[in-house]
This record gives C-alpha cells, structure tokens and sequence, in this order.
C-alpha cells in the first residue's frame, strides 16, 4: 500500500517541476488520505484515540480538496480536466494518468464526504489506530478508481480496495465476518480475473492494429481498432468483473453478507462507494472503450439489472435483518443505475450518474442509522425493534427523511435519478421501464413496513428506553440530510456538471456505432442548455410525471 | 597460436578458457572450497556469524561479478566459450543475479538457523554455495553435457541439504525421497540427451538448432520422444505437474531455509535450461511442444493452487503454491514469444524474493525443532508481532498476485505474453486460478489477524521432535540476519511492485534481446 505513495510522489515533484499543471489537485487527493494513512499508523499504539483525531483530520482535508476540485471544476467542458500523466513502467506502455470529467467529478466528492463522516459516525471497539488506517488506504483506492484513465493504473485501484476492505470486515465485523470477508474478497478477485485478461486482450489486439501498446484509456477509446467480435468478449470479460462488483443478479450473493457483517463504516463506504465501482465501470469502461459492444449486449444488461430491481426489492421485504434488508435493497437500487446506463440516452445515463451519487447518500446514512440502534439494541432484528419513535424522536425524523430519499419521494435526491432512469429507459426500452417501476413500488413497501415496524408502536422493554442520538452523531448526519434535500430540491448544479460529459460519451457511442438514441431522449439537455432560465431542470420540469411518480411512490 | 598447434600436433583439441565469462560461479565454487579448507585447517570454532558472514561476502562479489559480465554482454553481445561449452549471453547473467541473491539470502537465513537448531558448521554454506553454482552453470550451460553436470551439481549438492537437520525424521525422509526421485529424474534427462544426440547428432545446443533448421527429419520420434524426456527431467526440477509428487514432502521436511533456497535457486536452474532448450534450440519445433507445454502448464496451475487449498501445514501450503507458481513461468514458456521469455525471467526474479521471504518468516514461527509449521501456529501473530505478521502478509498477497507487489506485475507479464500468443484460454485458466491461489493465502492471513491469538503464546502444532523442545519462554524472537532478509525481501517486493518496476523490466527485457 505504501508503495503507491512512490510513484505519485514523482508525479507531484514533475508536476511542481514542469509548472504547466499548476498544483497537482488529483494526484494530491489520491496521496493526501495515503499520507494520513501513514501518519496514522505511525502514532504510537498507547495513543489510539489520537490516531483517530489524526484520520478524522486528513479525511476532512481530503473533503476540503475534492470541494475545490468541484469548484474549479470547468462546467460545460465535456472532457477530461486536471490531466496529469507521468510515465510508469515505460515497456508495457503503462502511465500514472489520472483526471476527472463530469462523471467522476460528483463520485469523487461523494467518496470524500462520506469518508469523514464513516470515520467519525460509528464507535470503533477496538484498535482504532488500524482501523482508522485501512479505512484512509480504502479512500486513497476508491478515489483512484474514478480518477484513473489508465486501464492498468484503474486495474491496480480496483484490485487495492479489496485488501483494505477485507481487513476492515474480517477485522471488525460481526458474527459471521471472516466467511464475509473471505467471500467478498474472493468473489470480486474471481471476477476481475476475467477482466484482466480482458485487459491485455484488448492492448495487445490494439498493438497489433495500431503499432502501439497501450493502456491509455483515451487512446484505446479513440482508435476501435479491433474487430467486433473481439470487443464483444473482451466487454463481457470486464462485464463480470463490474457485474461482480455492482452487483448483478446472479452475481450478487456476496453482497448481503458483506454488507451485513461488515462493521458500520464498512458498510456505509462499500454501499456508499464501492458498489459505484461497477457501474462507474460500465460507465467509463464498458460504454466509451467498447461502444459496439454495449449497444449490442444492452438487452442483456437490461434484464439483469431489471431482475435485480424486482428480485432486489421482493428479496428485502421478507429480511428480519435490518442491515440485511438495506443491503438487499442495495441490489434494487444499482439496478436502476445499469437500467439507465444501459437505455443509452442521455437522461438515462445522466440519470444514472446522478443515483449513483443520491444511493450512496441515501444509503449511507441509512447504515450509519442502523449502527446507531445496532450500538444501543445490540440487535439488528427488525422483530426485535418496535417504538423507537417515542425513545429517540430525532433519530426517527433523521430515518424519515433518509427512508423517504431512498424510496424516491419527489424534492428528495433520490427521486431525480430514478426518475430521469426510467424517462430515459422508456423512451428507448419500454418494457424493461415498466417492469422495473413495479420496484420503484416495492421499494416504497419495504422500507416503509420496515420503518413502521421498528419506529411505530408502543415501545416494549428497552426500546422505551433507548437513548436519542448524540450530538456528535447529529453533526455526522447533519450533511447528509442536508445533502438530500439540497440535492432533491436543487440538483441542478450538479447536473449542469454531469450532462456535457454524459452528452460527449454517448456522442463517442453514436460516431463509433452508429446507433442513435431517439430525439427525445437526447433532446431534453440540448434545449435548457440553450434556455437562459435555469429553472426547468431535468429533474423539476415534467411536473406532470412527477406527481404521478410520487403518488406512486407513496401508495 | 597455440589452438593452431594443438590442432596440427595432437588428437584432443583443448579448448580456450575464458575465465571472465565464468567468474560468477567460479567465485561461488572458490568460494565453497575455501570455506571447508580453512574450516578444516583453522580448529578454532569460528567466531558466530562469521561463515554466514563469509558466504554473503562471496554472494556480494558473485553478485559484483555478474554486474560486471553484465556491461560486457551488454557491449559486445552474446558470445561463446571454451569451445562452444558454454555461452555468455543476458540470459545466463540474469540468472546468474538471480543466484547470487538466493545464496545471499540463504545464508541470511542460515546462520540463526543453524545456531537455534545446534547444526552450527560450514558444510550448509559450502553446500550451498556449490549448489548454486550448479544452477548457474545450467544458465550458462550451451551444451546438454554442461547442462546435465550443472544439474548433477545443484541436485546432489541439494540431496545433502535437505537431509541436513539429520535429527529429524522428517529431514531425513526428504533428503531420501528427493534423492531418489531426483536421480531417477536425472536419468531420464540423460536418456533424453542420448536421444537427442542420436536424431541430430550432437549435445552442442546451437548446433542442435542448426541441424533442426537444416533439416525436416520425417520420422522424428527419436528426436521427440528425447525432447520429451529432456521436459520431464527438468520438469521435474522445477516442480511441474505430474513430476511434482516429490515437492510436499520434500519442501515440509527440510530445514526450512534449504526449502527456501531450494525454491529459489533450484527452480531458476531448472527453468533456465527449459527456458534454454526449448526457446532457442527447439524453436524449429514449436508446433510440437507447445501443446505438450499447454498440457502440463494447465495442470500444474491448477494441481497447485486446488491442493494448496486443503493444506494445513505451511510449508506444505507454499509447496503446492510453489508447483503453481512453476505453472505461470510455464505460460510465459508456451507464449513462446520475447514477452514470454522476459515475462517468465521477471516472474522467476520476483518468486524468488518473495518465496524466500515467506520462508524467513516461517522460520521464525517455526521456532527451536523447527516444527511449528502448521496453520493454528499462525493463529494471531499480528497481536504479538505486528511487523512480521505484516511482512508476512504483504509475501502472500504478492504471491496472490494482488497490484502493487512485484508478484502482481510478474503475473501480469506473463499473463500478457499468453494472450499476446493468443493462447486466451490458457490466461483464463492462470487467473483464475490465482483467484482461487487467494483462498488459502488469505486463509494465513485470516490465522494471523481474525482469530483470536492464543494466550501462551507458546507452540501448539510443535510436537517437539527429536528432543527438541520449544523456546522455553515461547516469545519468538526475529534474529538480525533474518530481520534484514526479510526487510530485503520486502523491500524488492514492494518496490519492484510500483517504482522501480521499470528498471526490473529492463533489466528482464535487455537479457532477452541478448539471449
């Protein structure tokens, strides 16, 4: 882990060397929690409390980085900013190349804001110093997945993430841990196998067009230089590798019991953030390096995600296990996210960009509320649970407000994307929209019987005498509720960010296939682009359809 | 002058010797010769470490010497000599780097070794250093001869090694069973040779190839069924599947720093003449061993890394990773392309350093009787030794093939020259199963972190063997020398594994191109 800091040092003394690039703002937000990492595990182990200040403090300052990278952040410019790309291992064309564009943009904030707060939410029993270690190797990995444009370098960050979140499982799980660690860790390395070979398939086939070998996302999404068939198997080699990791139905089934053993923050960053791994992989990956093959395996795509929303959601309902079911509705939900990636059109896809952001607040919070009872229950049997609204009001109000995103009630974040999904999907692929809004329906039933059951009610033994939350964990679920309801009743900035680039890419997949997405579909973001009235967002405008949603929803 | 005369005047023609192209092993024979004089002469007990220090020094100056061949091949190209016996090229430079860290390593490892275990003496060094002589001749070897007499070399002088903690029955056992199913292998070789030798009509390698390229030999049985005997000879060498049977129970019961040793330098002398005789003097073949080499890569892989699962004793566990281990460098031979060489002497490069340091860490866990090697003796070690346990854990990850090691690369190369060879089928298969190799490396991993340590501290699995008794205070202690083989180790893994991968690379590629 240490050795990642090398080669990005190099990068930082180039950069500040050459002067062109100016302050190395992503390589810094990879380096930055590696750093604290280090730091951490360097306080001496008689002061752990310390080391917890200490990860709380670069975690913090990470956030700070990644607001400034919002800020600067060149809105309207589809592309690729804050390039920087150094050399790495010269023979193998391989590069230390990291920049963001509109799609990365908003999961590298999500990463840097939800990791303060995973780190500062939950009590951590025992050695915290190693805790609070792993979990900044998890950050400095997670947020190197979204910046990576190096097929090798993604590769590296993909695989890395593993072994910190293996650790923070087995290490400070629940009952069952070590199983859940294991399977996780060995599921998702049996998938990226695949991929890597994938990987090389795709580099080499390209030298041997092209002449030149490399890893170099860009340059390979560019030239589609190899044959059709080809790109079709190496995109399903990386198809399992992100099913795995999103997941897919039927390559789910790690995912319950990693999510459930995990301990809170373990939970909060792999729904959070990890899950986004695979679909920001499908995203930047399956659709721009293999375009041809995306919009011919669509349908295939499209049906599992929409078996997952529907299987996700039925699945959940029956859960006795508070944590379980929240994992499970996990499944529903990054079913929409491949839902709208697939239904290639521009409100799907942005739409999927935007709930990739929305799950990981919403769900989230939702785990961290979860260990909050599981502290003081020391349950997470919903049959067990009953009256918490009368013990703890404010953490009722805080599960109210958090429940309703993730179920998608309207001016909460969770409703822009699913709705800008499923616009977007029915405009192209009717029929797998109109099944998957049956799980827009079931979503609302589970999660609303499941709070009914833990929060109404007469209290009985020591639920009546449960404690409220804590100040500290009001200050940590502050921004999230804040968040959802910034993000439910004004996304527009973030959208503004989201669409020139979701926009570019499916550009990239029309002029390499050929396939065109339906006037309608696209048309939306092209026209407010144009209005100077800034009011009627995506998200806002179809007032009409938005109401309909919502009545659905809250049936 | 002097060949023209020999040539007019008698019948045996003496070859020039180029003592310089030697000068690698030639310091490592030296080496163990004067260790056993001086040691017989001196009677004083010599003072501690100072024969360990002794064969790191003559490890250095082989090293150094290496480095220096290396600049010459590097100018001038390969090259042969004394008559066309052996050949000066990068390939034999690099795996003469490659030993010469083995031997250094190994008498790191030794020297607290020896002492804990009261075998105290100079016959492990001498052995050693003779032993890998062995393997380098067999790098540099352009001659089936030269070739056979380095593996002789390296095997006996290892037979020795591995029966050397003679207390043990263990020990004893595996001294036996290598010894006998290594002679027999050695055998086979021979025959190959003399099969060889009657389809072309010589043991000198480039002419082998000559003659293959000259001539399209209809009835070629003789000529395969040799190739095929040379294959199962060294094959059994460097541990692959079927040749394998002997590998469990000879890297469990010899002392543990010779298992380490015999990981490292034995199987870089084993593949060096595989990589050898099938890259440059059967290239014309191809057609034909490439499947057989398929065969054997894709059992190996997998024999390995699905045994390795229901291991329970650890050195039993990196034995069967071991074999597995052996079938990457197979992918990488039967890519059969530059990448593959290259990416098969980079892989050979990093084991090295990575099995090695797994083994200093055994060594220690294994305490006084060297007998605590199984998995429960691992059973919280991070509580009491975090930085062992950790440096422990970073080897098995390398090995496991996960990025920022230097394992990961080396998988990655070879892996790569097998799809570049479009041999698609074979890469699936390889990571695959380093997803499934994940399991049991994790499984220590989960021994040392997730389960509870347990309270004494003290040796469980250790059932005291030839009146040994554990460490009375049951602390391990991690001795000097083996702490810096271990930082060593470590150090290459991770650096190799990200900034100084590109030198490696290089370094790997280079001895290709003047192979």
């Amino acid at each position: 882990m240490t050795g990642l800091i090398a080669p990005g040092l190099l990068a930082v003394a180039e950069e500040a060397g050459s002067g062109t690039a100016g302050f190395p703002l992503l390589t810094s937000l990879v380096l930055l929690p590696l750093f604290g990492a280090l730091a951490v595990a360097l306080v001496p182990s008689v002061r752990t409390e310390v080391s917890r200040v200490v990860g709380i403090t670069v975690a913090v300052a990470t956030t700070v980085l990644a607001v400034v990278l919002a800020l600067q952040f060149d809105t309207g410019e589809p592309g690729f900013q804050f390039v920087s790309q150094h050399q790495w291992i010269a023979s193998l064309g391989i590069s230390w190349k990291l920049g963001v564009d509109g799609i990365s943009l908003w999961l590298v904030v999500l990463t840097a804001i939800l990791f303060p707060l995973a780190l500062a939410g939950p009590v951590v029993h025992h050695d915290e110093k190693s805790y609070t270690a792993w979990l900044l190797v998890l950050e400095a990995g997670c947020i190197g997945v979204f910046l990576a444009l190096d097929l090798f370098l993604f590769f590296v960050f993909f695989e890395v993430v593993l072994v910190p979140m293996y650790f923070l499982i087995g290490g400070w799980g629940y009952e069952q841990r070590v199983y859940a660690a294991l399977k996780f860790f060995l599921y998702t390395l049996a998938g990226s196998a695949l991929m890597l070979v994938g990987m090389l398939a795709l580099a080499f086939l390209n030298q041997r067009a092209t002449g030149e070998l490399t890893f170099d996302v860009e340059r390979l999404a560019e030239s589609q230089s190899i044959t059709a068939a080809a790109s079709r198997w190496i995109f399903l080699a990386f198809t399992v590798a992100f099913a795995v990791k999103v997941p897919l139905f039927p390559l789910h089934t790690w995912l319950p019991d990693a999510h459930t053993q995990a301990p809170t923050a373990g939970s909060v960053i792999l729904a959070g953030v990890m899950l986004k791994l695979g679909t920001y992989g499908f995203v930047r990956f399956g659709l721009y390096l293999f375009p041809q093959a995306a919009v011919d395996l669509a349908p295939l795509l499209l049906t599992l995600a929409t078996i997952g929303i529907l299987y996700g959601a039925v699945v959940a309902t029956v859960q006795r296990d508070l944590k379980r079911l929240i994992a499970y509705s996990s499944v529903a939900h990054l079913g929409f996210i491949v839902l709208g990636t697939f239904a290639l059109t521009t409100q799907g896809l942005t739409g999927g960009v935007i709930q990739m952001v929305n799950h990981g607040i919403s769900t989230g919070a939702l785990f961290l509320l979860v260990g909050m009872i599981y502290e003081r229950r020391h349950t997470r049997e919903i049959g067990e649970l009953n009256g918490l609204q009368k013990a703890a009001p404010v953490m009722a109000v805080v599960f109210t407000i958090i429940m309703l995103s993730s179920v998608g009630l309207p001016l909460l974040n969770g409703f822009v994307g699913e709705f800008m999904i499923l616009l977007g999907t029915f405009v192209t692929r009717r029929w797998w929209a109109v099944a998957a809004t049956a799980g827009v329906i079931l979503s609302a039933l589970y999660l609303l019987w499941a709070y009914q059951r833990v929060f109404h009610g007469t209290p009985t033994g020591e639920n009546a005498t449960m404690p409220d939350m804590t100040i500290r964990e009001r200050v940590v679920m502050a921004p999230l509720v804040l968040l959802v309801i910034v993000l439910g009743v004004y996304p527009r900035p973030v959208l503004d960010r989201i669409e020139p680039s979701v926009d570019a890419l499916l550009g990239h997949v029309e002029e390499k296939t050929g396939y065109r997405q339906p006037a309608v579909a696209a048309g939306g973001g092209g026209e407010e682009r144009e209005s100077p009235d800034p009011e009627p967002g995506p998200g806002g405008s179809p007032e009409g359809p938005e109401e309909e949603a919502a009545g659905e929803a809250g049936r | 002058m002097s060949g023209l005369l020999a040539q007019v005047g008698t019948d045996l023609v003496l070859p020039e010797v180029q003592y310089s192209v030697m000068m690698p092993w030639l310091v490592l024979v030296g080496g163990a010769l004067i260790l056993i004089t001086l040691t017989s002469v001196i009677r004083l007990r010599p003072p501690a470490g100072s024969l360990a220090g002794f064969t790191v020094v003559f490890g250095l100056v082989s090293l150094v010497a290496s480095g220096l061949l290396w600049n010459d091949v590097d100018d001038r190209g390969p090259s042969s000599a004394v008559g066309g016996a052996i050949v000066s090229d990068g390939f034999s430079v690099f795996f003469f780097v490659l030993v010469a860290v083995t031997v250094i390593l190994a008498a790191l490892l030794g020297d607290p070794y020896l002492r804990r275990e009261r075998l105290d003496g100079p016959e492990y060094y001498a052995l050693v250093m003779l032993s890998a002589s062995g393997a380098m001749l067999m790098a540099t070897a352009n001659d089936l001869i030269v070739l056979f007499l380095g593996l002789e070399i390296l095997s006996i002088a290892l037979y020795v090694l591995a029966g050397f903690h003679s207390r043990r029955t263990e020990s004893r056992e595996a001294a036996m069973k290598y010894f006998v199913l290594g002679a027999f292998s050695s055998a086979l070789f021979l025959y190959g040779i003399a099969l060889v030798y009657g389809a072309t009509g010589s043991t000198q390698l480039p002419e082998i190839a000559a003659f293959l390229a000259d001539n399209v030999i209809t009835a070629n049985g003789v000529l395969l069924a040799g190739m095929a005997l040379l294959l199962v000879g060294l094959g059994f060498k460097v541990a692959a599947v079927p040749f394998h049977t002997w590998t469990p129970d000879v890297y469990q019961g010899s002392p543990t720093p010779v298992t380490g040793f015999m990981a490292g330098a034995a199987k870089a002398g084993g593949f060096a003449g595989l990589l050898r005789i099938f890259f440059s003097t059967f290239d014309t073949l191809r057609l034909d061993w490439q499947p057989l080499v398929w065969g054997i890569a894709i059992l190996t892989l997998v024999v390995g890394s699905v045994l390795a699962v229901v291991q329970n004793d650890i050195k039993r566990m990196l034995a069967y990773s071991s074999i597995a281990h052996a079938g990457y460098v197979l992918v990488g031979l039967q890519a059969a392309n530059e990448r593959g060489l290259s990416g098969a002497l980079f892989y050979l490069l990093t084991y090295t350093f990575m099995i090695m340091g797994s083994f200093a860490v055994v060594l220690v866990v294994g305490r006084r009787g060297d007998a605590a090697h199984h998995l429960d003796d691992y059973r919280g070690l991070a509580g009491r030794r975090p930085l062992l346990a950790l440096a422990f854990t970073v080897f098995l990850l390398a090995q496991a093939g996960i990025p920022l090691t230097s394992g990961f690369l080396a998988k990655f190369y070879v892996i790569g020259a097998a799809v570049e060879s479009r041999s698609y089928a074979l890469a699936i298969v390889a990571m695959l199963m380093s997803a499934v190799s994940g399991f049991f490396y994790l499984r220590v991993v989960v021994m040392m972190y997730m389960a509870p340590g347990d309270a004494t501290d003290g040796a469980t699995g250790g059932a005291s063997d030839g009146g040994l008794a554990p460490d009375a205070g049951g602390r391990l202690t991690v001795p000097v020398a083996v702490g810096a083989a271990v930082v060593l180790t470590l150090a290459f893994t991770i650096l190799v594994g990200t900034v100084l991968a590109d030198p490696v690379f290089d370094f790997a590629n280079r001895a290709v191109e003047l192979f």
